[in-house]
């Protein structure tokens, strides 16, 4: 009797290890992560964490002038009005264009939803501004809609205003450039969410009797809720990161000196590493909140799945 | 749900037909349904039976024809305007409402006081047998289940039409059998005029009043069940029906409707369905169960046989399903009650009156029997 | 069965009035030309492509003309801006090293990003979220937050205004990228196709590269095309660690912008503009000619004929 419950015990799996391993997703198989994991270490999360130590390094100058030891620098982000106002500047470009760009999105990749002729290639075109980047389109803006510019001259030519507007270096100017490099990314993601959605659900609604506003409402809205979150959060992402342009074409020092500007004026001008990394640590902050908050919305209306590939 | 009043008499389509890309996916149909009626269309894929469901449905538009109620035109209104219930082949169930939200949602649409929907969506799911998955997802059940929610959703508005796109194709064979029970008793008890779209000819011929044979978008033949198994009227629907065994053969003699015709390693006498003349070839069409074992020498009632030998037998509980080579290598299927030994020469006769001639070629039904199967219909 | 009879809605007679201006339409297809909703939506992409079109051609004008400032177009058109621009830029360089550091990054990225797809794609394993988060990361991040920090490591170890720099800081945002677009690509492969090649007998390395890399490849191709597109337009990353010998176009146009002195005369810039519009597209049209990036987006199928 022994004998058996000892030989019983000692069998609890006669597997050899790697097969063990192997059911838990462990094997050589593995090894193919590694490169990519090296890079992810190396590149990003001891950068990261070195810049995020650098900010409890702050430098004497800093120390000095206001206080708080090891979190001179943070205390210098809160307090000095100068740099704290470009969290709210950033915000008060980022938001709204995000929201623009995301919200009229919605109605185009509906209307552009069925074929018709030409179909390609207005897509083609629509998502032509990506490949022109954020310097070209700059450049761009500053002779387009400049005082010189043919839309000022159409406008005054056509007596629809006297003086010619001032549509570049100011908040315009930033606005217009992320609009135009944002929205054919919002129009694409939120496009292909709608392809994602099955569209015999629609064809359900209707024979169930509902018309075009009810179907909209309570059938492809809720499901396509998910993806406007995403696709809102990622183009809040990219707004939020505005760098060049509120440079080139908007009021670096004054309306639109963004935190991005403000992080390189540190790092680049006054080489003060602890407080660009202090500034740059302290953006990925608001942001991941703004996206949290999102996030935490679109768990609370979202229930179950796209009903497709979305 | 009682069995309600029928909303029409009558929903005629009358040379509907449908051009897309090209092609013709639905030619020429033409067909009087009668309320109450069950109909199957019935055909292989891209015979334009799915795309007459659509058109019915309003999902997709005619090219040529009209669909009418009581003699109004109903081709015209948008789908949500027509008043048909759907049942979608990959269920279409919202899948961001529950079971009970699903089933509601029609009723919603027509604004119904929220007491009565909450009374008839209480009853659908009675009627389905699905009380306590109320409150689930879709996600949350199986197919055999969500097909069932499809099916509540549909008829729980008593539309005055029902439309099935092949509902069944999606389960498993055991599943589907419990499911075609399922919508016969629903149909017995409901009386829900219902348009049936399948592939499948036996859940047809068992589900349907008057099926609707279809191929490549043309109307083969129209009838019921029994017309339409003893009767077909070319051999395209023969082979449908299950005729496993066609043959070209050719007209050695006729005398009426019977010829006497030679191919393939038999001879005998069989009925002509479409006119033939000596020297023609023809498609003989007999059905396994026709084709008779017979001992070798005596021929039972005068009739021909001819010697084949057994390939392959395959036990199917109550019967054996025989194939068979002819002498002149043609293969032929047999159901027998006993089974043969494979390798054994066996000795086969039929009843001239199930062996079917049909023309080689298919053609359009002519205009006279578009109306006679009309009248017969 | 409950003995009740409903009221059904009363049957619609005449066509519905859904079809508004006057079109009546046959059911199932919806005019492009109807409500004021449409025109809404036509005046918001006519706009936008004013502006877009606007914006491309004064750029295109503006650096063909000499000079250009107070009238509709230039008074005289010349070809010297791009000359001028070409040696004053010295672009032979720049552009070398554009090209470069943008196939060096594709390269670099997919080697190390599809395998690790491959492991993300086919199996789970204990940490399996850690590392998706990880590589989710640098695409969720803005490019100055992490940037920063990367920079100064970078110059910390000497390599501050180097290419190598350059190739580096690049590759944060596309290796992920290859790996996030690769991973439900692969999915999408059946992985029964290796399970029936290893029946066959053959080895990992085999089913690797005969079975695998060919139904990859259209895949990676789709996803090289994007990535070499945004490093070659990437601004941000570029800017913080490159120098005068490391500059890419994008970097060269925005410091000749933004130069000392109310920044170089704006057609050479305008010339510099062109060109790098140039060169992207030329990347596009010749990669286009071998891809199709909609490999990579999933589409379902509209078909209602049967």
């Amino acid at each position: 009797m022994t004998a058996t419950t000892l030989t019983s015990s000692r069998a609890k799996s006669s597997a050899s290890l790697s097969h063990r391993l192997a059911e838990r997703g462990i094997s050589a198989r593995l090894l193919l992560l590694v490169p990519a994991l090296v890079f992810a270490i190396g590149l990003f999360v001891y950068p990261f964490l070195y810049g995020l130590g650098l900010t409890f390094q702050p430098l004497p100058a800093t120390q000095a002038q206001w206080g708080g030891g090891l979190f001179a620098n943070y205390l210098a982000f809160f307090r000095d009005a100068f740099t704290f106002d470009s969290v709210w500047i950033t915000m008060r470009l980022a938001l709204p264009v995000a929201l623009f760009n995301v919200l009229i999105s919605i109605p185009i990749a509906f209307k552009l939803r069925n074929k018709f002729r030409g179909k390609r290639t207005l897509q083609a075109l629509l998502v032509l501004p990506i490949t022109l980047g954020t310097v070209l389109t700059a450049q761009g803006l500053l002779i387009f809609a400049g005082r010189q510019g043919w839309l000022n001259r159409f406008l005054i030519d056509s007596g629809i205003i006297d003086q010619p507007l001032q549509l570049v270096n100011n908040y315009l100017g930033v606005m217009f450039s992320l609009i135009i490099s944002g929205f054919p990314f919002a129009y694409l993601l939120i496009s292909s969410y709608l392809s994602g959605i099955d569209p015999s659900l629609e064809a359900a609604a209707r024979t169930l009797g509902a018309n075009w506003k009810q179907r909209f409402l309570r059938v492809t809205l809720p499901l396509l809720a998910p993806g406007i979150a995403t696709t809102f959060i990622l183009t809040f992402v990219l707004a939020f990161s505005v760098f060049p342009s509120a440079r080139l074409v908007g009021d670096a020092s004054g309306e639109t000196r963004v935190l991005a500007l403000m992080a390189y004026r540190s790092f680049g001008e006054q080489l003060d590493y602890a407080m660009a990394s202090t500034i740059a640590i302290m953006m990925g902050m608001v942001e991941l909140i703004v996206v949290a908050i999102v996030l935490l919305g679109r768990s609370l209306l979202y229930k179950g799945s796209t009903g497709g590939k979305g | 749900m009682s069995l309600s009043a029928s909303a029409f008499e009558s929903l005629e389509m009358k040379e509907v037909g449908r051009r897309f890309g090209g092609r013709d996916a639905l030619v020429d149909l033409n067909l009087t349904i009668r309320a109450g009626e069950f109909i199957a269309l019935l055909g292989p894929s891209g015979c334009g039976k799915s795309t007459a469901l659509n058109c019915l449905a309003g999902l997709i538009p005619l090219t040529h024809g009209e669909i009418l109620i009581d003699g109004k035109r109903i081709d015209l209104l948008p789908s949500e305007k027509r008043d048909f219930g759907m049942v979608f082949q990959n269920y279409a169930l919202f899948p961001h409402l529950t079971v009970q939200k699903n089933i509601a949602f029609g009723l919603q649409m027509r604004n119904l006081p929220k007491a009565e929907i909450g009374r008839r969506v209480t009853e659908g799911l009675a009627l389905v047998k699905l009380e306590e998955h109320a409150r689930k997802l879709p996600g949350q059940l199986s197919g055999g289940q969500q097909q069932r929610v499809a099916i509540a959703r549909a008829v729980v508005l008593e539309p005055r039409l029902v439309l099935m796109d092949e509902p069944l194709s999606n389960l498993d064979a055991k599943l589907r059998l419990e499911m075609r029970a399922e919508i016969r008793r629903l149909h017995q008890s409901l009386g829900l005029t219902t348009v049936y779209v399948t592939h499948d000819q036996e859940e047809a011929l068992s589900l349907a009043d008057r099926l609707v044979v279809l191929r490549e978008g043309r109307v083969q033949q129209i009838g019921t069940p029994e017309e339409l198994h003893n009767n077909p009227v070319n051999w395209h629907v023969a082979d449908f029906m299950g005729y496993r065994n066609l043959i070209d053969v050719e007209v050695e003699s006729v005398s009426g409707n019977l010829a006497r015709v030679t191919g393939g390693g038999l001879s005998l006498n069989a009925t002509l369905v479409q006119p033939a003349i000596t020297g023609d070839t023809v498609r003989l069409a007999i059905r396994p169960s026709d084709l008779l074992v017979t001992s070798s020498a005596t021929s039972t009632d005068g009739n021909k046989t001819f010697d084949a030998l057994v390939n392959v037998v395959e036990y199917h509980g109550r019967e054996f399903s025989v194939g068979v080579t002819t002498t002149m290598g043609h293969n032929l299927f047999v159901q027998a009650e006993v089974a043969p030994v494979p390798g054994e020469k066996v000795t086969l006769s039929v009843d001239p009156a199930r062996a079917l001639l049909y023309h080689s070629e298919l053609e359009a039904m002519s205009s006279e029997q578009r109306e006679l199967a009309e009248v017969r219909g | 069965m409950s003995n009740t009879t409903l009221t059904r809605p009363a049957p619609v007679t005449g066509p519905s009035k859904t079809a508004k201006a006057g079109s009546r339409l046959p059911p199932g297809e919806r005019s492009l030309v109807a409500s004021p909703g449409t025109w809404f939506v036509w005046a918001g992409i006519a706009a936008f492509f004013i502006f877009l079109f606007g914006i491309v051609l004064s750029v295109l004008v503006d650096s063909l003309g000499k000079p250009w400032f107070n009238t509709w177009l230039p008074e005289n058109f010349t070809t010297s801006w791009y000359q001028q621009a070409w040696t004053r830029f010295n672009l032979t360089h720049i552009m070398g090293v554009t090209l470069l550091v943008a196939f060096s990054v594709v390269i670099i990225s997919v080697v190390i990003g599809v395998p690790a797809a491959y492991v993300l794609a086919r199996g789970s394993f204990p940490g399996k979220n850690v590392v998706m988060l990880l590589f989710l990361l640098p695409i969720l991040i803005p490019p100055i937050t992490y940037g920063i920090p990367l920079a100064t490591v970078m110059y910390n170890f000497g390599l501050g205004r180097t290419i190598l720099a350059v190739i580096l800081v690049n590759l944060v945002p596309s290796v992920p990228f290859v790996i996030i677009t690769m991973t439900p690509f692969i999915e999408q492969i059946n992985p029964a196709i290796e399970n029936a090649a290893r029946m066959c007998g053959a080895n990992m390395r085999r089913v690797f590269t005969k079975i695998l890399a060919p139904l990859l490849i259209p895949g990676i191709l789709a996803a090289s095309i994007l990535v070499l597109v945004r490093t070659v337009g990437m601004f941000d990353l570029t800017f913080l660690v490159s120098g005068p010998n490391s500059d890419t176009l994008v970097v060269a146009i925005y410091r000749a912008m933004t130069a000392a002195g109310g920044g170089e005369s704006r057609q050479l810039i305008s010339a510099m503009g062109v060109l790098y519009t140039a060169m992207m597209l030329i990347i596009l049209i010749i990669a286009l000619r071998f891809i199709n990036p909609t490999q990579l987006v999933a589409q379902v199928k509209e078909a209602r004929e049967d």
